[in-house]
């Protein structure tokens, strides 16, 4: 049987799911068996391939660069998988949404810079007027919640993805949890 | 509970998802439901305080009409067919949850009450992993000014056991809701800060019946807010007063 071929990423998270992820400690090992990492923050692939079976996205869709890769991660990929509160519903990352992206940016940028003050124009991708949860941006079909959804959790969603099986998550994780 | 307790009470029959159940007719649909272990879901109601149908989170079903009805406020009828767990009440619940969320900022991972919320606690068991509905964000206001409490707006669903509980118990009814629709907010007195209210007695009643963490204790971190189940305690022994 051919590997099932399984990339994770990270937008506007504090890589917290994928320490989770890591957290899976010995089952990564059995998981290895079974599954090909091909891309990852974990890995050293530069570009998202075509034809990923599951992608497990961390973090909220914040700024220009995060909108660009959901869409190209959502175009080749089969099973996307909303990792963590921040992809679910946008948690800490939407702190911000109240106040404006002005406002944001003028807080750590110029009140809060001791040196430097100015307002990053390039190399930095604009933030988006909000941080927004994955599904308002794509088609999501698996949602874990939890910040961060534990290492049972993740174990649980990946192994009965492998199965052919929905994860039925209510069951392991929550907000916040 | 009811002070007519005294004088006679005629019995109504009923039914509740097809079973046969019998009730006093100062009884409500959630309270037959109930003693007939029947889950119906509820955020507002608390037992001890009278029922307003805030939150619509016991909507059920009554055959003959066409309205769905809220089970707290609704009493019981003779020959009442209640169905409690239809598709569309499934459905219906689950909207009114995540419209919940999605008017507010409820930040679950940095909240006093992770882990202790009844909002948080109702999502998990009803199945709402996501909210489909877009999220105002809007913009809300921390009260501090209390020496021991807090009130977080950004967390608060507008169940008003807050309300109830100052007026109805404590009997100081600091409490108050002003505005409409979204934007009714919780207010202490005349719209003015916690801490200069003159009518609270700070007897943190209202801290431990909110089911989020809206009002908390000061120097509480994340998931740190456990609440207090008094009011069954107080509601027992005033009514052995009587």
């Amino acid at each position: 049987m051919s590997k099932a071929r399984i990339a994770t990423i990270w937008l506007d998270g504090c890589s917290g799911c994928h320490m989770s992820f890591l957290d899976m400690d010995e089952r990564l090992i059995e998981l290895a068996d079974k599954i090909e990492l091909v891309y990852s923050p974990l890995v050293d692939a530069k570009e998202y391939p075509e034809n990923v079976d599951v992608c497990l996205c961390e973090g909220a869709v914040s700024n220009e660069d995060d909108l660009k890769k959901i869409l190209k991660v959502r175009a080749r990929t089969k099973i996307l998988v909303s990792l963590g509160d921040c992809a679910v519903n946008s948690n800490v990352p939407s702190m911000r949404n109240p106040f404006g992206v002005e406002a944001v940016c003028h807080r750590a940028y110029i009140e809060n810079a001791q040196l430097n003050q100015q307002i990053p124009k390039q190399v930095i991708p604009p933030l988006l007027k909000n941080a927004r949860p994955i599904h308002e941006c794509v088609k999501v079909d698996v949602f874990v919640p939890g910040c961060p959804p534990s290492a049972d959790g993740i174990y649980y969603v990946v192994t009965e993805l492998l199965a052919g099986r929905m994860p039925d998550t209510a069951s392991k994780t929550r907000f916040g949890a | 509970m009811n002070p007519s307790a005294q004088k006679t009470l005629s019995v109504k029959t009923l039914q509740i998802n097809g079973k046969d159940v019998s009730a006093r007719e100062d009884q409500t649909i959630l309270d037959v439901a109930r003693e007939n272990g029947v889950f119906i879901p509820t955020l507002c109601n608390l037992d001890g305080l009278t029922p307003v149908g805030a939150c619509r989170l016991c909507l059920v079903e009554v055959k003959g009409s066409r309205r769905l009805l809220p089970a707290c406020i609704t009493q019981v009828q003779d020959n009442m067919e209640v169905s409690t767990n239809t598709e569309t009440l499934v459905k219906y619940r689950k909207m009114i949850l995540e419209l919940l969320f999605a008017e507010r900022n409820h930040v679950c991972s940095v909240c006093v009450s992770n882990g202790h919320c009844e909002l948080q606690a109702m999502a998990q068991k009803l199945g709402v992993d996501h909210i489909r509905y877009p999220y105002l964000y809007p913009k809300l206001a921390v009260d501090a000014s209390h020496d021991r409490f807090a009130v977080d707006h950004n967390r608060c669903i507008l169940c008003q056991r807050c309300v109830r509980v100052c007026d109805e118990i404590e009997g100081a009814h600091t409490w108050d809701v002003q505005g409409r629709g979204t934007a009714s907010l919780v207010i202490t007195d005349l719209n003015q800060p916690w801490g200069t209210s003159e009518s609270c007695t700070s007897c943190g009643k209202c801290v431990q019946v909110c089911p989020t963490g809206t009002l908390f204790e000061k120097g509480r971190a994340s998931g740190e807010m456990t609440k207090r189940e008094f009011l069954p305690y107080l509601t027992l022994m005033r009514e052995e007063r009587v």
